[in-house]
């Protein structure tokens, strides 16, 4: 319940954190709805904390040159109930709201969830489904990286010591796409046993475009290619059959990893049937 | 190591100095003297110690009270006023919306913050709002009708 | 020109709202970690990491040298004092002696070992953490069938085949039953082990006055009266010099109705370091070192006849004990037994219980304690049985209920069912779900494919526990009325109230005894020092039991006001009604408030009368009560996922009279929600290794609001002849009569599969694996 003794500081510029993380044993703070649970069960003890929520500007949510930018910094909520993410990007929203509860969505931080990298996170997948783009700022410069890059495995991005996530790129939606965030809840805490994204677009019946983002199967995120292949080649049938295939399952108390592997494709094909009847 | 912090707790300003890891539960409870909120667990999923946060429901237990600096706290001593209840105590007085009133302090909160974005939730909408807020007693069914009576008082 | 009859309208009876609630909607109500004491300081419990292992040694120097750090105490502290009691006596029970802090070994993860005491809380847990213990870890074994298996690792090491003790039980002649048999259906039925996760964590709250040698602790506990006792004797301190509060208690189901190590720790640190102290449990450590419920691995033997009757049933009952002798463990599972006939009439029973010692913490009472685990397992067998038969569910219960003429009735193991309707509430609940149109949309949805599947259970339950000599400490009741020289009126009840409304209920008794406002009756409870001895709320008991002594302490009371009355009327006939005395003869009348002043004032006294207006009684009930119920539960199962979902669920309950609808209503709820979190979601798991897996919240699945379906609630009323209120009690019932419906009805769904039996929680991957034709 309580977390080991540590320093806190609260840049008011972006700056001002760079310089402040460039130190020793140092933690961005963002919304600390993981890094805090973590710090009380005694798993994590940095010794400084920054804290990045009055950085002005880092929570923007903007539209701008056909895609939308969204701050490290914006809430869960901020992100379910934006009116240009729930338009332009209505995946993501849809995502946002799946992500735990009302208090943990208030305070909650896509930065921060990127930035944590848990294997069940639900924004994981969307984000591979969205192709977004990952901008990293650090004491020695900027720099972006395709998501799917950026996450390496549990708990592991390309994040290095001192860097911060700023921002998450996402391509404006096309109006004729189809998208769904399928997830099958653990009932004790909330999280993705598995959650699939989907979105698809067809012409004339024939599916042109397909991606689907998968969470929780295994050690990571991953974007299902070889689903998205089937859906591409006219073969739904076989598509969601496929998910998870050659993917190591994780097995724990909720789930065994038969289960899990079998479930991701009843998801799968959820997930793609939903996309489908909100396509054009 | 303590550093200043100054939080207005139910409209009232307070100034203390504080360890950075001292959780804005304990702050509310043992330093502020507001033992309305509650502690359940230490895991962020019972929703007993739920209070507001300019204006956002937030679990003051997955908080330090230093991030509170500057901001303005609502706990559930903040929401009668005057003496008079809050249509949302009133509503879960009428309806048997509590047993033991463990949960209570924070599930008026949550449903606070529910009735200030959606002011007419359908049943759906209620379970899924205090989907963080647990209750061991009451199957919340006399929540929701506490929530629906509540909306209704409100003018919805 | 005609007469208005007027009707006076009782308050027993309506939805009157609680006397309770104001305080807690608004978050002054003061439960033990609101206690701020001057100079408090705060303990945190170390505790073992394992199962089982020898304690090598204790190193306390580094916790001690921490700044803030008052005192660190070890088991050779504590070892001369008492030992956590076991109020419960069996022939030939085995009970390991259970020291307050572990002395040379360990027994299951989360055994207390030292205790920690610092300015803070902080500190506290800082300073837990610079602890050393020096383990050597032995083999622990953590399932009870396993614990009886040849070569187990020992629990106690004076006791290798883990066997705490054996029970039998017989009624009739099983054996001779089975021989007449038709059909002998078998089945093995477990009731998990479940962790009761009362919101409050434990807390304790001690503060020692050294010049009065007073003892106070404030705790929460479900019988404060029993624990000052208790904890008085591990203490080896007066008994009438210590005082035990138990303040807003944040519920209990049974994991508060206990004395822990704890309580009496945290008097002694109060007492050896003259200063209050305060130690409130995590939630990990709530799940670790609190009581967990149920833990039952039952076989049975159903043996009837090919036309349904009934003729017996054979249980042999595996109970998980844990490690320890808690207050009632080895008594839950007896219950079981006492209530394995459930509503029918067979006169043919044999049980044998095996109480196994595990690496575990201690089961003890649970909602409903033994009684959910009988019904539940009776309910299931009685369902194998229909289906073996190929009769329907509700026909063979009808067939085989315990019939109204025969009431009071005496079953097979000993128990007298005061009264019952047992046909009743199943007709009404069969009527409310339009039965046989059910089973028509069930046919069409088998034609369809779909799972669909409808779930039975009538249950009897026993409560009001009970009469003295059937219980470890006794088992009456007692209330103290005062009405004060003003006429207001003070209620001192030996129950202890936790979320149950008793300030109310009780409140609606006397305010229409005795003619007064509800505000103008105060009802406490919980300090030892205020409220006479009691022995506290559990067992469905604090209305059916304290609320007769609340009656009866009325009666007398009213008694004495008519003789006051009557002095001051001039009369020798007088009535009290409407909270007035009036002379039957005249119309004059004096009010309470008058008639109160008068008996203090004592100006003059009627002959043979006292001055004052108190009454106290201690009531024996001649015997337990028994509520019943009808649950009904319409189910669907996720072909594709294995999920389940709840379409309907109807609850018809008869807990006899009924006091405050609403009150009754949220007793059902609640009761259903645990019931479903054991159906369904929740179950305490211990690897093989002892750890508790699942250790926290984010792993146990509570039922929270998106998990729990519109429960229809209708009643049946059929007075208790036990207790002059008429109340049989309700606070268990809704679990009991919960998990079976429940597995009934997703074993329904799932039959036309060939499935027959499934085993609590009801996973998805329990339910899809057994879909794809392996088994669970």
């Amino acid at each position: 319940m309580i977390s080991q003794p540590f320093e806190y500081s609260r840049p008011g510029t972006l700056a001002e954190a760079l310089e402040l993380l460039s130190g020793g044993s140092t933690k961005p703070l963002a919304g600390g709805m993981s890094l805090i649970p973590m710090m009380k069960l005694r798993l994590a003890a940095p010794e400084h904390l920054i804290d990045l929520s009055r950085i002005p500007g880092l929570d923007a949510i903007s539209e701008g040159g056909g895609s939308i930018r969204i701050g490290a910094l914006a809430t869960h909520y901020g992100i379910e109930s934006s009116a240009l993410i729930r338009a332009k990007c209505p995946l993501l929203a849809e995502t946002a709201g799946r992500i735990g509860d009302v208090q943990v969505r208030n305070s909650g931080t896509i930065g921060g969830s990127v930035a944590h990298a848990d294997p069940s996170s639900d924004y994981a997948a969307a984000l591979l489904a969205l192709d977004a783009t990952v901008h990293i700022a650090g004491r020695r410069g900027n720099r972006s990286l395709p998501y799917a890059e950026f996450l390496v495995d549990t708990f592991t991005t390309l994040l290095e010591p001192g860097e911060l996530v700023e921002a998450i790129e996402i391509p404006a939606e096309n109006p004729s796409t189809g998208s769904s965030y399928q997830k099958m809840v653990q009932p004790a805490s909330g999280f993705a046993i598995v959650g699939v994204a989907a979105r698809v677009a067809r012409i004339a019946g024939k599916i042109t475009f397909a991606r689907i983002g998968i969470t929780g199967l295994g050690s990571k995120a991953f974007r299902a290619v070889n689903v998205e292949a089937l859906l591409l080649a006219g073969n739904a049938a076989a598509a969601a059959a496929a998910a998870g295939d050659g993917i190591e399952a994780n097995s724990d108390l909720h789930a065994s990893s038969h289960y899990r592997s079998q479930m991701v494709k009843v998801y799968c094909a959820r997930a793609i049937s939903t996309a489908l009847s909100r396509a054009a | 190591m303590t550093q200043p912090i100054r939080v207005t707790i139910n409209g009232t300003a307070h100034q203390h100095s504080v360890e950075p890891r001292l959780l804005l539960i304990h702050y509310l409870r043992d330093v502020a003297g507001l033992t309305g909120p509650h502690v359940g667990c230490e895991t962020s999923i019972c929703g007993a110690c739920t209070v507001m946060v300019d204006g956002k429901a937030v679990k003051a237990c997955t908080m330090f009270a230093v991030q509170a600096d500057g901001r303005e706290v609502l706990t559930i001593e903040g929401l009668a006023s005057n003496g008079v209840l809050h249509p949302i105590q009133e509503a879960f007085w009428n309806e048997h919306g509590l047993q033991c009133g463990y949960c209570t302090p924070g599930m008026i909160m949550a449903v606070k913050q529910l009735l200030d974005r959606n002011p007419n939730p359908d049943e759906a909408g209620i379970r899924h709002a205090i989907e963080g807020n647990l209750c061991r007693c009451t199957g919340y069914q006399h929540i929701v009708n506490a929530v629906k009576a509540a909306a209704k008082s409100m003018g919805a | 020109m005609g007469t208005t009859l007027t009707e006076t309208k009782t308050l027993v009876g309506q939805s009157v709202r609680r006397k309770e609630d104001p305080r807690l909607i608004t978050g002054t109500a003061t439960y033990v970690d609101d206690i701020q004491q001057p100079g408090m300081n705060y303990a945190a419990v170390v505790r073992s990491p394992h199962a089982a292992a020898r304690i090598k040694g204790v190193d306390t120097k580094a916790a001690r040298e921490l700044p803030g750090v008052v005192a660190v105490f070890t088991g050779s502290d504590v070892a001369e004092l008492g030992p956590v009691p076991c109020g419960a006596s069996l022939p030939g029970l085995r009970v390991p002696y259970h020291h307050l802090l572990a002395q040379d070994r360990v027994y299951f993860v989360g055994h207390p070992v030292a205790v920690v005491v610092a300015h803070d809380r902080y500190i506290a847990r800082d300073a837990a953490e610079r602890v050393e213990v020096d383990y050597e870890t032995v083999a622990a074994v953590t399932d009870s069938e396993k614990a009886l298996a040849p070569g187990a690792p020992a629990v106690h090491p004076q006791w290798p085949d883990n066997l705490a003790f054996t029970f039998e039980q017989n009624g009739g002649d099983f054996a001779q039953a089975a021989r007449d048999a038709d059909v002998v259906v078998r089945q093995r039925i477990t009731s998990q082990r479940l962790i009761p996760m009362a919101l409050e964590p434990r807390g304790v709250v001690a503060e020692w006055r050294s010049g009065d040698k007073a003892l106070t602790i404030y705790s929460s506990s479900q019988i404060p009266h029993l624990m000052r006792t208790l904890v008085a004797q591990i203490l080896g301190i007066a008994e009438n010099r210590l005082r035990v509060v138990a303040p807003e208690v944040g519920g209990g189901f049974g994991s508060k109705l206990n004395v822990y190590a704890e309580e009496a720790l945290m008097g002694f640190v109060a007492m050896k370091t003259g200063k209050p102290v305060k130690w409130i449990e995590s939630r990990r450590e709530n799940f670790l070192a609190t009581t967990h419920g149920r833990g039952h691995v039952d076989y049975l033997e159903i043996a009837a006849k090919k036309d349904g009757t009934i003729l017996g049933l054979s249980l042999k009952l595996i109970q998980d004990l844990g490690a320890y002798h808690q207050l009632l463990t080895p008594a839950v599972p007896t219950l079981s037994v006492l209530m394995m006939p459930g509503l029918y009439r067979f006169r043919n029973i044999h049980a044998t219980i095996l109480g196994v010692f595990t690496n575990c913490v201690p089961t003890d009472a649970y909602r409903g304690a033994g009684r959910p685990e009988a019904t539940h397992a009776i309910e299931r067998i009685v369902d194998c049985l229909a289906a073996e038969l190929k009769m329907d569910p509700a026909e063979i219960r009808f067939k085989n209920f315990v019939h109204n003429d025969e009431f009071p009735y005496l079953t097979a193991t000993g128990l007298s069912y005061d009264s019952g309707n047992y046909a009743a509430p199943l007709e009404k609940a069969l009527d409310l779900v339009s039965y046989s149109e059910l089973r028509n949309q069930q046919a069409e949805a088998r034609a369809a494919g779909r799972l669909m599947g409808i779930g039975i259970a009538t249950y009897g339950e026993i409560c009001a526990i009970g009469p003295s000599p059937a219980t470890p400490a006794g088992g009456w009741e007692s209330a103290t009325v005062k009405i004060e020289p003003s006429g207001k009126v003070t209620v001192m009840s030996g129950v202890k109230v936790h979320g149950q409304g008793e300030e109310t209920t009780f409140s609606q008794i006397v305010a229409d005894e005795l003619g007064v406002d509800m505000d103008d009756i105060v009802v406490l409870h919980g300090d030892t020092t205020l409220v006479q001895y009691g022995i506290g709320t559990f067992g469905s008991r604090a209305t059916a039991i304290g609320g007769t002594a609340l009656y009866f302490a009325v009666q007398d009371l009213k008694a004495k006001i008519k003789k006051f009355g009557a002095m001051m009327l001039n009369s020798d006939d007088v009535s009290f009604v409407g909270g007035r005395c009036v002379c039957n003869r005249s119309g004059k009348s004096v009010s309470l408030a008058e008639v109160a002043g008068a008996s203090h004032r004592a100006l003059a006294l009627p002959p043979g009368t006292d001055p004052g207006l108190v009454a106290t009684k201690f009531w024996e009930p001649p015997n337990f009560t028994f509520p019943f119920g009808a649950h009904i539960v319409v189910t669907e199962v996720d072909r594709e996922t294995g999920g389940i979902k709840i379409n309907r669920y109807v609850a018809v309950d008869d807990c006899g009279r009924i006091i405050n609808p609403m009150i009754v209503a949220g007793q059902i709820h609640g009761g259903v929600a645990q019931g479903l979190g054991q159906a369904l979601f929740e179950q305490a798991v211990y690897d093989e290794s002892g750890q508790l897996v699942t250790g926290e919240l984010t792993d146990y699945a509570v039922p929270k609001a998106t998990m729990m379906p519109w429960i229809e609630t209708g009643h049946t009323v059929t007075p208790s002849p036990v207790n002059p209120l008429g109340v049989k009690g309700v606070g268990e019932a809704g679990t009991i009569g919960c998990s079976p419906a429940v597995v009934n009805s997703v074993v329904d769904a799932l039959s036309p599969l060939g499935v027959r039996h499934i085993d609590m929680p009801l996973t998805p991957e329990k339910i899809w694996t057994l879909i794809q034709g392996g088994a669970a």
